[in-house]
């Protein structure tokens, strides 16, 4: 299986964030907590829908990551987007701010 | 301009406080973002990629310099300084946040703005054609029909629950610049004879998955009976539309499921129930609404204003911007003048706070405080005197809205697409930008003439692809972006549907495809016969022939 991360949009302002170790979340996929086998997988998204339901987050789910590069990028095009930002405004979204 | 009346402002007020407490209790816990979800969407507020969307509705596309200048606040002061308008005539902030919502929602009802009717299977914001109260060749001022239509429907309570989303377009003129043919309902003011306004009523045009172009069903509907007329077209899709499936649900496939003849039969069987009730405006009603877009105050002027002929032989960059972007006024002496929002390179639609302030300062000097939204994503200047126009591109210039290529091929609809809709396939907008790059040379654009570019970045066809002379639709190819490429699409008076050409073609490839394109238009075309005309006189083949010759 493909290494994974949870992501999600925060509930107050929107913006895409990735669950942490600790079922924590953070703006930064480099933070997030990856998970390699389909149990790990279920236990992290049962936290995630948790943390929908105490209205930290909306919409959680795992996406496939790629850290061969030192890099974590996602593997889809569509995340790695919202991991940066638009890709015709470098000067905003987390590429501009992280 | 339409001013609010008592009735308009509570409203509006009071979805401000609905929706002030709906996000409290979302905050608070007290609804699910299951439960929270349609009610934020009945307010304009989409969960996009990044992060929340605000579609903030502009009813047929008109706005004072005053209303400008408060989506130049909120751009600035909750978003992060800019907003896109779109192809709805509306504009979108891409950045607001949950928690500002209601604030943000309190600050529009203060210029009497709000999203009403912007999202939801209900009928959506009238559109209209942006010259309305201007054009040279208008019949009747379509925004009071528009306007009309609008009380109508805001908050109907038989009409907030379609089988789908409903949109009506409206224009006044034989030309049609609000792609009426490609409305779930499209009305064109005519007038008969005798003189007497009536509307061809068109229906069951739409894009996305399946485009279809509206057929008359009506050739000439007396102007009183508009409402019981639309109200029966409207009974009869809520009954008959199919709520099982939502690609088949928008009033398109039930026209073309039942067949136009028995579709009117329907809908006169149940107008002749309503056609005399209460249903249509009383006409006391519709001349206090037709008095809010009485004329300005028009000075009397000579035709042709000599200044204006004398800075175009002087100034060349000057006569080239007036031959694109203005276009004729039915008022002696005054010109209408479009705001380029496509820059070399630039985001279609995209519109910073200070060029917003820009606008708003120059429509409050030279255009009696009114703006408009084009559905082609630019702004308009309806009532400049042809006396001022040089001052008018020069302040446009100064903040780069000047670019002369109004109907030229950098003249890009693009949707979002992937740089910031959840829904895409792929991206809509760097496209839109390498062709204008790539057609820099204004010569060439000149040159090659009239060309529509539309690009989507799926196939809900917000871009309007089906009906752009050169359409793009973005395709997931294994997870690579590609494009395929419609020709002939027309969303005018002539509407008609493009043709796929041929296999997609990579991103890479787009921008050199597009340019085999207007050099095969170039080779084929007679002596000043626009890429459309060429292309419905030629066919594909060529087109073909020259793209995937090379492949
Ligand atoms: C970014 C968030 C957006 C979402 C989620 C979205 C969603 C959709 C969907 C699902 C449809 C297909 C509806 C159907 O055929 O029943 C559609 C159609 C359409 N949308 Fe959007 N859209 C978005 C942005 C826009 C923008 C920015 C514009 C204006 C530029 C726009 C204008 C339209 C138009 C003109 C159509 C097609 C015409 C029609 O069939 O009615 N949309 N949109
Ligand atoms: S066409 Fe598709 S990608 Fe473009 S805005 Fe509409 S839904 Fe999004």
């Amino acid at each position: 299986m493909a290494t994974q991360v949870i992501s999600a949009n925060r509930l107050g302002d929107g913006l895409v964030v990735y669950m942490t170790d600790g079922s924590g979340w953070s703006e930064r996929i480099a933070d997030a907590h990856a998970v390699t086998d389909k149990e790990a997988g279920e236990a992290a998204m049962a936290a995630a829908r948790a943390a929908e339901v105490a209205r930290l987050v909306v919409e959680p789910y795992l996406i496939d990551i790629d850290e061969s590069g030192g890099e974590r990028r996602p593997t889809r095009y569509r995340e790695l987007i919202r991991a940066k930002g638009p890709t015709v405004r470098p000067d905003i979204g987390k590429q501009a701010e992280l | 301009m339409y001013l609010y009346d008592a009735i308009d402002q509570s409203l509006v007020d009071q979805r401000v406080e609905q929706f002030h407490d709906q996000v409290r209790r979302r905050m608070a816990g007290e609804l699910t973002e299951e439960q929270f979800k349609p009610l934020r969407l009945m307010n304009g507020l989409y969960l996009q990629l990044h992060a929340y969307m605000l579609r903030v509705a502009i009813p047929y596309g008109t706005m004072s310099s005053h209303q400008m200048r408060k989506l130049a606040h909120i751009a600035r002061r909750y978003d992060k300084g800019y907003g896109h308008f779109t192809t709805r005539q509306n504009l979108q902030f891409n950045w607001p946040k949950l928690e500002e919502m209601p604030d943000i929602l309190a600050e529009l009802a203060e210029v009497q703005m709000h999203a009403l009717q912007t999202s939801g299977n209900c009928i959506r914001n009238v559109t209209a054609d942006q010259y309305a109260g201007a054009a040279a060749d208008e019949v009747a001022d379509p925004r009071i029909t528009a306007e009309v239509v609008r009380q109508w429907s805001t908050l109907h309570p038989e009409f907030s629950f379609l089988p789908r989303k409903f949109k009506i377009a409206v224009t006044g003129s034989p030309r049609d610049r609000a792609a009426a043919r490609v409305h779930d309902i499209g009305l064109i003011i005519k007038s008969d004879e005798a003189g007497a306004m009536g509307y061809q009523v068109i229906v069951g045009g739409g894009l996305g998955r399946t485009p279809m172009i509206g057929v008359t069903v009506h050739d000439f509907l007396p102007k009183r009976h508009l409402l019981s007329y639309i109200e029966a077209i409207l009974r009869v899709y809520n009954q008959a539309g199919r709520r099982d499936n939502m690609y088949k649900a928008r009033i398109k496939i039930l026209v073309h499921a039942l067949g136009a003849e028995e579709f009117i039969r329907r809908v006169n069987a149940e107008w002749e129930a309503i056609r005399d009730s209460a249903v249509d405006l009383p006409a006391g009603e519709h001349d206090r609404i037709a008095a809010f877009f009485a004329p300005p105050r028009f000075e009397p002027l000579a035709k042709h204003d000599a200044l204006f002929a004398r800075y175009r032989l002087e100034d060349r960059e000057f006569a080239q911007w007036a031959r694109t972007n203005v276009a004729p006024h039915k008022q002696p002496g005054y010109d209408i003048a479009n705001i380029s929002l496509k820059p070399e390179g630039g985001i279609p639609g995209d519109a910073t706070a200070e060029q917003m302030n820009a606008v708003a300062a120059i429509a409050e000097r030279f255009s009696f405080s009114e703006i408009r939204v084009t559905h082609e994503q630019n702004l308009v200047l309806p009532h400049v005197r042809q006396a001022d126009l040089y001052d008018v591109w020069q302040t446009l210039r100064s903040h780069d809205l000047a670019t002369p290529n109004l109907g030229l091929i950098s003249d890009i609809i693009a949707c979002p697409g992937m740089d910031y809709c959840s829904l895409a396939n792929a991206r809509s907008i760097p496209l839109a930008q390498d062709i204008s790059k790539r057609f820099a040379d204004l010569k060439q654009q000149h040159d090659i003439g009239e060309l529509k570019v539309k690009i989507s970045g799926c196939i809900n066809a917000c871009g309007h692809h089906h009906v752009g002379h050169i359409g793009l639709l973005g395709v997931d190819r294994k997870g690579e972006e590609y494009y395929q490429i419609t020709l002939g699409g027309s969303a005018d008076e002539n509407t008609s549907l493009g043709e796929i050409i041929g296999p997609a073609v990579s991103y890479d490839n787009v921008v050199d495809a597009i340019e085999t394109i207007t050099t095969t238009y170039v080779g084929l075309r007679t002596d000043g016969e626009s890429f459309l005309d060429t292309y419905r006189r030629v066919g594909k083949e060529p087109f073909k022939e020259t793209l995937y010759a090379a492949h």
